[in-house]
């Protein structure tokens, strides 16, 4: 799937390009958002690591542990099939409050290891196609993409710096809207449980 | 509005504080777990440069090829007729990519129509309703080394559908 995306972008890109004639923007483009890239990854990784870090004082003094049971309910719904005491729960969690407060840059670090102790739990199960998402890692990934975010601090802060009359009015519509697509996104992942079912 | 500012400005410092604080207190040797902790940091994202440069150069190539503003000229006339101005055909297909790259076409959408504007308000609550689908989805599937997605792009893009609807219907109503 993200084989085929990629190539089409890239191929689009320079077909396109051919066609209205700005192959050397395209040239600048590409070797610009590499370097782009690397820069975010250096700023990332400051970031990512200071954050990882915090983590792990709060994992070992068991904050962690505490907020999960916190949203343990909502986790038992959500991914009824990882273990109580799996590690993956503690990450997701993690995730999921970062994410609804809106510290964007606390998501990414522990969703990214939410994911790979999903996949470890996998191989506990003993799939052997590791390169099959698992269940829990599609319900994951919707949840996460639905946008959990209640309020949306960027644009209050954009919108006031384009002269806004009420750069706060956003607030109430987003959270209708998030709560609608989070909606979704539930449905649309309990449904696909649902159907799975059998299948095993 | 200042106090919400006000908020997001203390939140990070406050949760270190308590995060280092109740850590000290515990009696949990915050030094050498934060040296871990960080270290674990850094490994995960070396293993998503990659995926970033892939990524970002697929995205930056495409967008300077022109075919964003090419899309919005052919599908404006379309969705408009939805109630989706033209200006924000690009910045609902950008968003899909690159949340760096869809905050540049909105500040252009701000500076060009008002934030308070009907395009300006519904391209407020859609940006904060939905994420960057294909970026999340590279990065996060990396992580677990995963390449068979299944249902998961379906399930975000119904989850994007929605909030770009519900987002429709309340726009209409807030101006």
């Amino acid at each position: 799937m993200l084989n085929a995306i990629w190539a089409g972008m890239i191929l689009l890109a320079v077909i396109f390009a051919a066609c209205t004639g700005r192959m050397s923007e395209v040239t600048n483009a590409a070797l610009d958002s590499a370097g782009e890239a690397i820069s975010l990854c250096i700023t990332m990784a400051g970031v990512v690591a200071l954050w990882m870090g915090l983590m792990e004082i709060a994992k070992r003094a068991g904050l962690v542990k505490k907020m999960t049971q916190g949203i343990s309910p909502f986790l038992s719904f959500m991914f009824p099939g990882i273990p109580k005491d799996h590690p993956a729960r503690e990450y997701i969690a993690t995730n999921i409050i970062a994410n609804v407060l809106g510290l964007g840059w606390a998501c990414t670090p522990a969703g990214l290891k939410a994911m790979e102790e999903l996949a470890k739990l996998e191989k506990e199960r003993g799939r052997m196609d590791s390169s099959r998402a698992s269940n829990e890692m599609c319900n994951f990934l919707i949840l996460n993409i639905s946008s959990l975010q209640l309020i949306p601090v960027n644009m209050i802060a954009y919108r006031s710096q384009y002269g806004s009359v009420n750069p706060t009015a956003v607030i109430a519509p987003a959270i209708v809207a998030t709560l609608i697509s989070t909606l979704a996104a539930v449905l649309f992942c309990k449904y696909k449980d649902a159907m799975g079912k059998g299948s095993r | 509005m200042r106090a919400l500012a006000h908020i997001s400005d203390i939140i990070i410092p406050m949760l270190i504080f308590f995060i280092v604080g109740y850590g000290y207190v515990t009696k949990v040797k915050v030094y050498e777990s934060f040296l871990d902790g960080a270290k674990d940091g850094l490994r995960i994202v070396l293993e998503i440069v990659p995926t970033l440069i892939g990524l970002m150069v697929a995205v930056g190539m495409l967008r300077a090829s022109g075919f964003f503003e090419m899309l919005g000229r052919v599908l404006g006339p379309l969705t408009e007729r939805v109630g989706l101005p033209a200006q924000l055909t690009p910045l609902l297909i950008v968003k899909m990519f690159s949340s760096s790259a869809a905050t540049g076409l909105v500040l252009d959408i701000f500076k060009n129509a008002g934030p308070d504007s009907y395009a300006g308000m519904l391209t407020s609550i859609l940006m904060s309703c939905t994420e960057t689908v294909f970026y999340t989805m590279s990065v996060y599937f990396l992580a677990a080394r995963v390449t068979k997605t299944r249902y998961t792009l379906t399930g975000a893009l119904l989850a994007t559908l929605a909030g770009t609807v519900a987002s429709i219907l309340l726009a209409a109503r807030m101006v």
